[in-house]
């Protein structure tokens, strides 16, 4: 960040300083005395909230306790995990193939929680993939990336994975503009306008959550960039905000900021549904990928599908509606009762807010401005309830606490804003550390939010930890909402750039049905080893197959002889515990991929492709008892060509005497 | 750095200190369950009997003579979740031979223990003389009451029950 932009923000921040009404000595000032008390769990006792919370280009999910902010688990999604094997196994490598082959990190920007009626039912939570445009759904039983799909005629998955009020549809839409996948895209960057497109894509999501493209809708080139659906009466429609309605495909910074407005657009899905049930939609060729995990063979597959079905917003006229909203909009957000829609322009100084009733009314009596290349514009006077003026500078999204207020984060001015939905006026403004991004209150986007806490996270840490070099970690601050004031509770750093989150009780998720251990019995892996009986080493040409034990704490076999360099080695190790949280962990010298962490019941795989002669010994990782240090084996890799026959033993491999 | 300083200490602030006493809830309880320290708690030194052990198992009916389809079950299960540790001889592996079990303890004693072992490692103390010796705290298998019954049946069969 060059010094000007900061001194020019600065100099901005202090100056909407001055509508507040008091002036704290210094940012200790800002704690409240109870403060410590309020984000205190003792030793032993659980959180309020389960807090899920995007990973940013770490293609991770962590996951926290609120109020404590204590970190519970990170779980791997879009990017590779040494830790557990995920991406590295021979299982879970499928689960990352894409039309562009394997893809092993992503960009992880936002979050969103199945519902039901509105309301998080903490079942599932899907995450987008901005850069290989991909969804992905994580199973809140096992907290374990379950199924991804690829997206395809799109670049820069950003408004996504929005969902419907009943998790009917998860949405996409490309941020970056691009040639659908089956034209040729090998054109001149400046035919932008006549080229490049937009699409919308809505994801139909099934009763045990498996992800099916329903259709896409083909818009103008625009930058799709955050999207929420309708709720309650606005429920059928879904909202995405676009900068660059200019077109631009150079110096987007000045190029694409020029217009006073951009927009959002409405979209009526449920008459999407019923074009395609007319026969409107049309299918097109195009290459994506389909994953999907099974838990009883532990495995993952990929399909590559070959077609999609396409709505084309210009044709059919009354699914896509274009509100103007100033300037360059982000946030895209529509409260608990569905009526008011908020618009978050990034370069703007006031909050649009748009009325669903007012909106419908306008479309009925026709109130447009002409239209953006065939999609009708609203008048911006009809659509509009009014606007928060003066809320501060560069607003970019908004929650909601369900007592009929909004909470808005400020970039350029480094502030969250709480303020009225009704009367537009402002209740309280508190300075955040700094220039945040998103802002999450527990179900804050949902029909009910649980309006006790909220977190902000913000882009730019500096000097809020002990430095660590030129890299830092993100900063979030935790605030008690519950009263008129908001009250900074905890200020704590964390993984990746976390864009977005969601919460929700504790209970909703604890006892949901969590799953501890995978029953043996139930083990369908085709290399399982159900007990040491069935534990061998099978050879077929150069591929050696283990099938390995593990149990507290020794592996079955623990001697193998008779693998030659440049064979295809691999280790199907199943663990035979049955019991939560014992996992065992495998590893190998010269493994040139990662470990494998198995849970109980569970078989997983790591292929090693032996490249010298000599003594392998392979062992546990995870600490498993108090002979976890004797639980390895030793694995004799001989020349390629040798007759060292094929061996394999536990505890009879003794010296002859 | 000193410009960032300025502004935050320039920075406004309106935190109120209107504190309400806030009653900490214990959220690492069901609210739908009954309270753990209610019910009576099965752990208790001073109850604890060491024919029975720890466990849902009171009394275990035991034919007059040996249930061959019950103990080929047993079987079944002890290859998958027992022999990685235990050999049907006397001979100590990770833990001690099964020769001989079904005289040394009462069937009760057998079933509560293989389908709740943790309670009564801590509780028991031929299991914790047990433990000195082998050092790993026999892991609970996820045994279900049948899947128990048939192990202690095929538990006989090995120590020659007809």
């Amino acid at each position: 960040m060059n010094n000007i932009f900061i001194k020019s923000s600065l100099a901005i921040v202090l100056v909407s300083a001055f509508f507040g009404s008091c002036r704290p000595k210094d940012t200790a000032d800002a704690v409240g005395g109870d403060a410590a008390q309020k984000v205190y769990v003792a030793p032993g006792k659980y959180d309020e909230f389960y807090n899920f919370v995007s990973g940013g280009f770490s293609g991770q999910m962590s996951v926290y306790g609120l109020p404590s902010a204590r970190l519970l688990r990170v779980i791997p999604i879009f990017s590779q995990d040494p830790q557990s094997g995920y991406g590295y196994s021979e299982e879970t490598k499928p689960m990352l193939n894409t039309s562009h082959g394997y893809v092993p990190w992503d960009d992880q920007h936002h979050l969103n929680m199945s519902q039901t009626k509105g309301e998080v039912d903490g079942r599932w939570i899907f995450a987008n993939a901005n850069n290989t445009p991909r969804i992905a759904r994580v199973d809140l039983k096992t907290f374990k990336t379950v199924e991804i799909i690829e997206l395809p005629n799109s670049a820069g998955n950003h408004s996504s994975p929005f969902i419907t009020e009943n998790t009917e549809y998860v949405v996409a839409g490309t941020r970056f503009s691009v040639p659908p996948d089956n034209d040729n895209g090998d054109v001149p960057i400046n035919t932008y306008k006549d080229n490049f497109k937009g699409y919308l894509s809505f994801v139909k999501v099934g009763k045990e959550g498996q992800m099916d493209i329903a259709f896409q809708i083909e818009t103008p080139g625009l930058n799709w960039d955050l999207s929420h659906a309708g709720k309650g009466k606005s429920h059928g429609w879904f909202f995405f905000s676009c900068y660059n309605s200019e077109q631009a495909n150079t110096l987007l910074e000045v190029n694409a900021s020029k217009n006073d407005k951009d927009f959002i657009m409405a979209v009526n899905w449920k008459k999407a549904e019923e074009y395609i049930k007319a026969g409107k939609g049309k299918k097109i060729k195009a290459k994506y990928a389909h994953n999907t995990w099974d838990e009883k063979t532990h495995t993952a597959k990929s399909e590559m599908r070959t077609e999609v079905l396409v709505l084309d917003s210009k044709m059919l006229k009354d699914i896509c509606y274009l509100i103007p909203c100033p300037k360059s909009p982000h946030g895209c957000d529509v409260d608990p009762t569905g009526e008011y829609i908020v618009g978050s322009g990034k370069l703007a100084a006031l909050i649009p807010v748009f009325s669903f009733d007012k909106m419908k009314n306008a479309i009925a009596k026709k109130q447009f401005d002409g239209d953006y290349e065939g999609i009708p514009v609203i008048k911006y006077e009809a659509a509009l309830y009014g606007e928060v003026k003066k809320p501060g500078l560069g607003p970019l999204h908004t929650e909601f606490d369900g007592k009929g207020n909004a909470y808005t984060t400020f970039f350029v001015s480094s502030e969250v804003v709480k303020w009225d939905i009704k009367t537009l006026k402002i209740l309280d403004r508190v300075p955040v550390y700094y220039s945040p991004g998103h802002l999450s209150i527990p179900g804050g986007d949902s029909r009910k939010p649980f309006g006790k806490y909220m977190v902000v996270y913000n882009k730019i840490t500096k000097d809020r930890y002990l430095p660590t070099g030129p890299e830092l970690a993100q900063a979030a601050q935790l605030f008690d909402i519950s009263g008129d004031k908001m009250k900074l509770l905890l200020d704590y750093p964390t993984i990746g750039e976390p864009h977005y989150a969601q919460s929700a009780p504790a209970d909703l998720i604890r006892n949901n049905g969590q799953l501890k251990f995978y029953k043996i019995e139930e083990n369908n892996h085709p290399y399982v080893a159900k007990g040491e009986k069935e534990a061998k080493v099978i050879r077929k040409g150069n591929q050696v197959h283990v099938y390995m034990t593990s149990i507290r704490s020794h592996f079955a076999s623990d001697n193998i002889e008779g693998v030659k360099v440049g064979d295809e080695v691999y280790f199907h190790v199943t663990n035979l515990e049955q019991d939560w949280d014992v996992p065992h962990g495998f590893a190998i010298k010269g493994a040139d991929n990662a470990e494998l962490l198995i849970m109980p019941g569970e078989t997983s795989t790591l292929k090693w492709i032996p490249k010298k002669v000599g003594m392998f010994p392979f062992y546990c990782t995870d600490f498993c008892s108090a002979l976890h240090q004797e639980m390895s084996g030793y694995l004799r890799v001989s020349p390629a060509g040798s007759s060292v026959p094929l061996t394999f033993s536990l505890g009879t491999n003794m010296p002859a005497k | 750095m000193y410009k960032l300083t300025f502004f935050v200490v320039a920075f406004v602030m309106l935190t109120s200190c209107g504190d309400k006493t806030k009653t900490n809830d214990d959220f690492s309880k069901d609210a739908a369950a009954p309270s753990e320290e209610s019910a009576t708690n099965p752990t208790d030194a001073v109850a604890y009997d060491p024919n029975r052990g720890i466990g849902k198992h009171t009394s275990v009916d035991l034919g007059d003579k040996l249930d061959e389809a019950m103990a080929a079950e047993g079987e079944k299960i002890q290859s998958v979740k027992c022999s990685s540790c235990h050999k049907l001889t006397d001979e100590k592996l990770v833990g001690p031979g099964w020769k001989g079990v079904t005289l040394r303890q009462k069937p009760e004693w057998i079933m509560n223990f293989i389908t709740n072992p943790d309670p009564m490692i801590d509780k028991d103390p031929a299991l914790q003389a047990q433990l000195e010796l082998c050092l790993v705290r026999m892991p609970n298998q996820a045994l279900t009451d049948i899947d128990a019954r048939n192990l202690l049946e095929f538990m006989r069969k090995n120590d020659g029950v007809k």
